[in-house]
């Protein structure tokens, strides 16, 4: 089931025209936001199928830079969102691809910031849902739904069970899990939505456990 | 409770608890969500007044989209109501409006609430403002409409698609019109049967029709597409409430439609290379607005 809620259907409430390549935009951008944590200084970003081909005509760019400011889809400064992008010093590249992309509404999305640095893949699935399929190269489905955990580690036995320890004591029930990796026994990425939202205390833990890399926590 | 995944077992729990089709859409909800039935009943009161807003726009205002493609067309119907000498239908032109309404102030980057998405967010308040017009229901009806029409929603977009991109206009405007079709039936105190009548009359009146908006802008022909699906939901509702049936059931006309967007030709799925777009004059509306074709064939 990819639409849980009554107001994945009625709603979102947002700014025109299009809730796939506007409203959808806005929460993918929005997402790569929340994950990357900061303000970043440099946006690359690149759309695919029908985003490609029409995303001048559906305000696409606009919407997807909008939610890298952190807007909501019913943001009024969505529609200026190029302008105060620059002014917030943020260097903003729109490009299209012609390469294939598994869903018509794709945006991939490379933040930079110094030294952090961070690349997501967002579809927009129709009326306004997406799902972020891909972080840094790791591939995972986060539908932004709910808070949701996403734990760099080294990829090793015993890592799952340390990290479900620390949200079991925490109380906090673990709704949809995915574990990536790219080989065996180099990177991995855990990505956990649980239930109820996590304070800053339980990414304290997590980020103490021995061979744990990152931690980010993503608000729905 | 048990979840709906289809038509059917939405139609069954709603009778089997002689409950509105709405009322099971809110039980789900709160047990999905966590939230509280007032919570959840608020925040639909949050979307009905920017419904009721964004057509009192298109209404009243001069909207007209930075293209200038579409706007005030709302406005003109609205006027040719009030002269009080229309030919279909007072109430079906009155949802026609609203819808017509809805899209342009949408079109123009105005605020709305996408039902099921922006390019088909017209139909379904047209209908709700008009049917509350004709009826004069409580306000927690009007708030049911918007359940019902979103549990049709939450069915068809979970077995089937909503966005044109995925499965042409029949899955944005189609799905739009089959969820208004449902919910003026409940509101006119039809049964959870003749909604799903209602449903299939209407959106089996909306298959195979492809998403082909000139210049790839959510205006042509999606606001002509709201108006007339608002009068396809009216008068469907109309046919299943004098206890006309549809042979095929609720599920698998939603199936037909999703095997129909499947293999639909990508030309006419949003991209603005087939249909109304690539018509000459689309084409020439494209290089006015964008001093250059947007896409190669």
């Amino acid at each position: 089931m990819n639409y849980r809620s009554v107001f994945d259907i009625i709603g979102p409430i947002m700014i025109g025209p299009s809730s796939s390549h506007t409203a959808g935009a806005a929460r993918i951008g929005r997402a790569a936001r929340r994950i990357f944590g900061l303000k970043p200084d440099s946006a690359y970003i690149t759309f695919y199928g029908s985003f490609a081909k029409t995303y001048k005509g559906h305000g696409t760019d606009i919407a997807i830079v909008g939610g890298l400011l952190d807007l909501d889809t019913y943001d009024e400064g969505i529609v200026r969102s190029l302008e105060l992008a620059k002014a917030q010093g943020i260097d903003v590249h729109i490009q299209t691809s012609e390469e294939d992309a598994d869903h018509p509404n794709t945006a991939k999305i490379e933040l930079s910031n110094g030294e952090q640095w961070l690349e997501i893949v967002g579809i927009s699935i129709g009326g306004g849902s997406v799902e972020i399929t891909s972080v840094n190269g790791f591939k995972l489905r986060l539908s932004g739904h709910h808070p949701a955990l996403l734990v760099l580690h080294e990829d090793k036995y015993g890592m799952i069970a340390q990290v479900a320890n620390v949200l079991s004591r925490h109380k906090l029930n673990i709704g949809h899990m995915e574990v990536a990796r790219k080989a065996k026994g180099s990177e991995a990425l855990m990505a956990i939505e649980t239930d109820q939202s996590m304070g800053e205390d339980v990414l304290a833990e997590i980020k103490a456990i021995p061979s744990i890399l990152a931690v980010t926590k993503l608000d729905p | 409770m048990a979840i709906f995944k289809t038509v059917a077992e939405l139609v069954e729990l709603a009778e089997r608890e002689n409950k509105k089709m709405a009322q099971i859409m809110i039980e789900q909800e709160v047990q999905i969500s966590g939230k509280s039935k007032q919570d959840i009943m608020d925040n639909m009161a949050k979307a009905y007044r920017v419904m009721e807003k964004a057509v009192q726009r298109g209404i009243n205002e001069n909207i007209k989209s930075h293209s200038s493609l579409t706007g005030g067309d709302a406005k003109k119907l609205h006027r040719y109501i009030q002269q009080g000498n229309v030919l279909s239908g007072i109430h079906v032109l009155e949802a026609v409006m609203g819808a017509m309404a809805t899209n342009e102030v949408n079109a123009a980057m105005g605020t709305i609430c996408a039902t099921p998405t922006a390019g088909s967010a017209g139909i379904v308040p047209g209908c709700l403002f008009a049917m509350a017009e004709k009826l004069q229901p409580s306000y927690e009806d009007k708030l049911y409409f918007l359940f019902t029409a979103g549990a049709i929603g939450y069915v068809i977009a979970n077995n089937a698609f909503i966005a044109g991109a995925t499965g042409g206009c029949q899955a944005e405007t189609g799905s739009a019109t089959a969820m208004a079709a449902a919910a003026i039936v409940e509101m006119a105190g039809g049964t959870p049967r003749q909604s799903a009548h209602a449903l299939s009359i209407a959106l089996q009146n909306m298959l195979g029709l492809v998403c082909d908006p000139v210049a790839g802008l959510v205006e042509v022909p999606c606001v002509k597409r709201n108006a007339i699906g608002a009068s396809i939901a009216m008068v469907a509702a109309d046919m299943a409430l004098a206890g006309i049936e549809f042979i095929i059931p609720a599920d698998e006309v939603i199936e037909a439609m999703y095997r129909i967007g499947k293999s639909m030709p990508h030309a006419l799925k949003e991209t603005a290379l087939g249909g109304l777009a690539a018509t000459p004059t689309g084409k020439a509306l494209e290089r006015k607005i964008f001093g250059v074709e947007l896409v190669k064939e």
